[in-house]
């Protein structure tokens, strides 16, 4: 079967049906669908496990901030690849940044566990079920998810630098 | 009697052991052994807790992030042109990649079509950068297992490649080459006989290389079921590159989703069968002679015509026009302040790097800077198989793997 974005969306809307499946686009070429936290995991699944689809390569995910969007203010990122058919697709879970908690899908790929590990290390996503969900590039001690658009790129809190040495 | 008996057993050691109140028999104790952050044989900053059964590697802990730079968030307050000496500076190896695929990236966002003599200088530079990231990584491979010479050997032909480079971009190692639109020159007319010439000494270079270490008995018993990883697992682990081709799946970015005119050229994509270290090293070997057919092919058919795309707003002009020409400095002045807002919108471009698929997904929201730049990278996400790929292998073998895969720390912690 020839994989195009119209029947791709066809079998995953009458799989899980339009109520979990909502907001298809395609802003280049990639067909980008969000979903909630609920259907994640057995999205990520039925994508791999489908004979017809056989989306079975995990690219990529990745972790965004929109502040100030209430219910949509995190997103989580994934990004699936049919090594078979050559068809790429986008899925995008959004949830408030008072409760960034989702399932893992370590289970599913090995290569999650870092990609989560380091979503969780820079955006404070909470992954339940993850074997080890700790900070991956940063230092422990960290107190913060620095990529948060409300920290700043330099650390003003920083009291060690002195002025006239940056010409400030 | 049966006491004495069992006792007219017990060997000297064991004996030794009854005397000093031991256990008779010996639990098994681990060492733990700190492999990194900086150890000569990692090529480097990466640490790894071993808990070593004598020889044997029973388990290990990778700490990674030790040159975390940030680039992410830097890149979310830079203008597009300054996101670019980001990119060299993550496989340093093969930055030129890294930068003429974020170009490409941006071009993709701002709908610029690159004519077809920018799109060959550029497959000429990235395969390249692609023959100078596998010589690295196959010559190292050689050092760690002992053969020093032929590193010195084609280490002189990675100087040759970064002549090119020099006369090209004007630089060696972080490149900075390119502009979004294309090329900022054309090839010179030196450029073109460095590249000439390259491509008739290399070839009796790579061969001789070749000759050293493909049917090297010892090489071949140091690397042989080394390291070894099934076609599931690296899937599952998202390999790409040359690491997911040894263990014979055939997933090449330039030929599955061409880009810049790949598909204009005749070449063979390498596959290996057992995922080992010596799979991982002949497909890196046939690799290399595979961008020479390609670097020949567009240097051969390269096609008259502009090196850069017709896109004013993004291209710098050439200089002597921003000195005489009101609309030149105008464009010379918003672009090199960053004050171009890019069109929103959200992409996602991969090139084939040199350890595999180097992807970038970018999201824009209509300013001046990205308001999110993630970079798929390929070191960040294979790294994470290193500890099941050495487990109840020796010591020395877990420094030979982790040559072969040839992680950049520069791509690892970004």
């Amino acid at each position: 079967m020839e994989l195009t974005n119209e029947n791709v969306l066809g079998k995953i809307i009458s799989q899980f049906g339009e109520e979990n499946i909502w907001d298809a686009y395609t802003p280049d070429g990639i067909m980008t669908i969000t979903t909630n936290r609920e259907t994640i995991h057995e999205l990520i699944k039925y994508l791999r496990d489908d004979k017809e689809l056989q989306i079975s390569f995990l690219t990529t995910m990745c972790g965004i901030h929109y502040p100030g969007k209430g219910d949509k203010e995190m997103c989580m990122m994934y990004q699936k690849h049919s090594l078979r058919h050559n068809y790429r697709i986008r899925i995008k879970v959004f949830m408030p940044a008072s409760d960034p908690v989702m399932p893992t899908v370590t289970d599913l790929y090995a290569t999650a566990n870092w990609m989560e590990r380091e979503a969780f290390d820079f955006y404070g996503f909470i992954f339940t079920g993850h074997p080890n969900l700790t900070r991956i590039l940063n230092i422990e001690e960290m107190e913060y998810h620095p990529m948060l658009k409300q920290y700043p790129l330099e650390d003003q809190t920083r009291e060690d630098k002195i002025n006239t040495y940056f010409g400030r | 009697m049966a006491t004495e008996n069992k006792t007219a057993k017990l060997t000297d050691l064991e004996q030794f052991r009854l005397d000093n109140g031991l256990a008779l028999k010996e639990e098994p104790q681990l060492t733990t052994l700190n492999l990194g952050p900086t150890h000569p044989a990692t090529h480097g900053i990466f640490q790894n807790i071993l808990q070593m059964d004598g020889e044997k590697i029973v388990d290990a802990v990778p700490t990674i992030g030790y040159i975390h730079r940030a680039f992410e968030k830097i890149a979310e307050r830079r203008p597009f042109y300054q996101i670019t000496p980001l990119t060299d500076r993550m496989n340093y190896c093969s930055s030129p990649i890294n930068n003429m695929g974020y170009h490409m990236t941006v071009e993709k966002l701002l709908g610029i079509t690159v004519p077809k003599r920018a799109q060959y200088i550029r497959v000429i530079m990235m395969e390249l950068a692609r023959i100078s990231d596998h010589l690295i990584c196959n010559s190292i491979l050689g050092v760690d297992s002992g053969a020093f010479t032929g590193f010195l050997y084609v280490m002189q032909e990675r100087e040759h490649i970064y002549d090119i480079y020099e006369e090209v971009c004007g630089a060696r190692l972080t490149t900075n080459m390119g502009r979004i639109g294309g090329m900022e020159r054309d090839l010179s007319p030196k450029a073109l006989h460095l590249i000439d010439e390259f491509l008739k000494r290399f070839p009796k270079v790579w061969a001789e290389f070749e000759k050293m270490l493909t049917r090297n008995r010892i090489f071949i018993d140091r690397t042989t079921d080394v390291g070894a990883i099934s076609a599931e697992r690296a899937l599952s682990y998202g390999f790409t590159g040359p690491n997911l081709r040894a263990t014979g799946v055939d997933y090449d970015v330039r030929v599955m989703n061409p880009y810049s005119s790949y598909e204009d050229f005749e070449f063979e994509i390498p596959v290996g069968s057992k995922g080992d270290t010596y799979d991982r090293f002949l497909v890196r070997n046939e690799e290399v002679w595979q961008s020479l057919k390609i670097i020949e092919q567009a240097y051969k058919n390269l096609p008259e015509g502009s090196y850069h795309a017709d896109a004013p707003h993004y291209y710098l002009p050439p200089k002597q026009e921003v000195y005489r020409n009101m609309e030149a400095l105008i464009y010379h002045f918003k672009i090199v302040m960053g004050e171009i807002d890019a069109p929103v919108g959200e992409v996602y471009h991969s090139v084939e790097g040199g350890n595999g698929e180097l992807g970038f997904y970018l999201i824009s929201d209509g300013g001046r800077t990205p308001y999110r730049l993630h970079f798929r990278r390929p070191c960040f996400i294979y790294y994470q198989a290193y500890t099941e790929m050495i487990k109840g292998g020796q010591l020395a073998d877990a420094i030979l793997t982790l040559s072969s895969l040839n992680v950049i720390a520069g791509e690892l912690d970004a």
